[in-house]
């Protein structure tokens, strides 16, 4: 077994993810037949491969395309609020954080 | 009314005045309206935005002003891409309300070019599916057989195209999501290289995978809506300044001499007899058009289901933790602001996407990482120098899109790696950031659609998109 039920009440904490029992077992199953799966990868060497964390060549790469940095109108905070669960302009309003 | 209109068929239409901006998108309204019950393909429609963008066309012919590339041209955008002032779920219960407030780069294109916008095409949840079958919104049924699916996850994008109620589609491909549809459903798709076509307003899946391309019903209207939608965006770092050719009048270039690499790796075992015996009598036209056929070794093709499933996932987990409860979307009120994003998470969600966030957020976690998710990216470096390697040798790649036609709905819904296996042709070319087109080649028992796909060198399109023309003209479709 790759993956235990500790070990998938843990991540989906880490994830803020409310599972149901079911869902936990069910889950718990797939993503372990998944990660067998997966464990073929180890079949290859890449001890000496550099990880590839995104496709563009170094002359595409974004620091290549920066641009200068000008303030830009963009008036689109009312829209935003307008469609918050819970606005009240200027802000989005929460459920209290820090207990006294 | 023809229901089967061209780019060039609108075009000339309008110009000649047979018929109005206005006329077109209503009567193609009509014909939604009679045909989307079946196959709940459209989410929503935006009869209003469709017709001041209809109005403003139909001024430019009264007052004799020349017509844009995409001139009163109908067409639909997948839910995941953002639309102004028009309701954006990507097939998710957690944005069943959410308006954007903006327009994505694309879909600005397309409207600068002249188009009208339809409406918004069903999908998988947040883009993860191959069968559509993952939305909120219930399936898409395949317009070319309707107790199947339409493929996954821009289902609906190409079943709109494929039923006539559009002209052209805009879809998102992260792991072959606008090519397997296209193959499933018997029309042209294609996915341009990573950073040829503006991010900006697409809803993140996984950054570094996601692409938004045109499914249409020939390969010079893919070739059209590509040319507008390509290009340098200020908005997203990741679109590259790298010139875009001229794509409709490379179409035509003669394809002889061309060489093109057959990767045995892609021809194993676990595809479909009927699949394989139309892609050999797909790839014998191209033989017979005096291309070169090259048989050539992608080694690290039978990793790339795994490695795609590890990278994926982490960017969505890492993606998808947006959707709190705070700013937009679904909440579920608690007492307790952790509370509220566990609830509001656990029940915006739906079950692949929660199984995705859980495993994304399993190969990132403290002792795990090393294991999965940098073994993944290393595995990810080898498979794209596999294409580097090809593409010393060859012009561009002909492999099947899909190993197996349009499937049964419901058939695989329990057995998520199964479901994951049926990308195994369409991920590699998303892994590596290289251009990649399916276009039909023949069907199955002439009822069920295949799907030849050609991939090409980063920035190729020019001549993926010149294969698939000469392919296309040479009666590919019925092959």
């Amino acid at each position: 077994m790759k993956i235990s039920r500790e070990d998938v009440l843990r991540v989906a904490e880490l994830a803020y993810l409310d599972l149901s029992e079911a869902e936990l077992e069910t889950y718990r199953a797939q993503i372990d037949e998944i990660l067998e799966y997966i464990g073929k990868l180890n079949e290859l060497d890449t001890a000496n491969v550099e990880p590839m964390a995104q496709v563009l060549s170094s002359d595409q790469q974004a620091d290549a395309t920066l641009r200068e940095d000008l303030i830009v109108p963009c008036a689109v905070a009312e829209d935003v609020l307008k469609h918050a669960p819970d606005p009240e302009a200027p802000y989005f309003r929460v459920p209290k954080v820090i207990e006294r | 009314m023809a229901t089967n209109w061209t780019i060039d068929g609108v075009k000339e239409a309008l110009a000649s005045k047979k018929i109005s901006a206005r006329e077109l998108s209503a009567d193609f309204y009509k014909r939604i309206e009679a045909k989307n019950p079946e196959l709940n393909a459209y989410l929503a429609l935006t009869p209003e935005r469709a017709r001041r963008q209809a109005d403003k066309i139909d001024d430019l012919v009264a007052a004799g002003k020349p017509l844009p590339p995409l001139a009163g041209v109908p067409v639909a955008i997948k839910d995941v891409i953002s639309t102004r002032g028009t309701k954006t779920t990507c097939g998710s219960k957690i944005l069943e309300n959410y308006i954007p407030p903006y327009d994505a780069t694309a879909v600005e294109r397309l409207e600068a070019a002249g188009a009208v916008i339809l409406g918004k095409t069903n999908c998988d949840e947040f883009a993860m599916g191959s069968s559509n079958e993952n939305s909120a919104y219930g399936p898409v049924k395949n317009p070319a057989a309707p107790d199947r699916v339409p493929g996954g996850s821009s289902g609906g994008s190409a079943a709109v195209v494929a039923a006539g109620l559009a002209v052209a589609s805009l879809g998102t491909d992260t792991g072959g999501s606008i090519r397997q549809p296209g193959s499933f459903c018997g029309i042209p798709a294609m996915m341009g290289s990573y950073g040829r076509v503006s991010r900006y307003g697409l809803i993140a899946f996984a950054s570094s995978l996601d692409r938004i391309g045109p499914l249409a019903t020939n390969v010079k209207d893919v070739a059209a809506i590509l040319q507008v939608i390509a290009g340098r965006d200020p908005h997203d770092s990741t679109s590259t300044t790298a010139p875009v050719a001229d794509y409709r009048a490379e179409l035509a270039k003669p394809v002889k001499g061309l060489r093109l690499g057959i990767p045995k790796d892609y021809f194993a075992e676990g595809m479909d007899a009927g699949v394989r015996k139309k892609i050999e009598a797909g790839i014998e036209i191209f033989k017979k058009m005096g291309c070169e056929l090259i048989d050539i070794r992608m080694p690290h093709t039978d990793y790339a289901i795994a490695t795609y499933y590890i990278i994926a996932t982490a960017e969505a987990s890492s993606n998808l933790a947006r959707y709190d409860g705070v700013r937009y979307g679904l909440r579920v009120d608690d007492d307790s602001l952790l509370a509220m994003y566990r609830k509001t998470r656990g029940a915006g969600f739906g079950a692949e996407v929660k199984r995705r966030i859980v495993l994304g957020t399993y190969v990132l976690s403290a002792g795990y990482y090393d294991a999965y998710y940098l073994k993944g990216q290393k595995v990810r470096a080898l498979i794209a120098q596999d294409f580097r390697d090809a593409f010393t040798k060859v012009d561009a790649i002909l492999t099947p899109t899909s190993p197996v036609p349009a499937f049964k709905l419901g058939e695989r819904t329990n057995d998520p790696l199964q479901m994951y296996l049926a990308d195994i042709y369409t991920v590699t070319g998303s892994l590596a950031g290289v251009p990649g087109i399916s276009v039909p080649c023949g069907k199955i028992d002439g009822k069920l659609p295949v799907g030849l796909q050609i991939f090409g060198p980063a920035f190729g399109e020019a001549r993926v998109l010149q294969l698939a023309y000469a392919f296309e003209q040479a009666g590919g479709a019925a092959v």
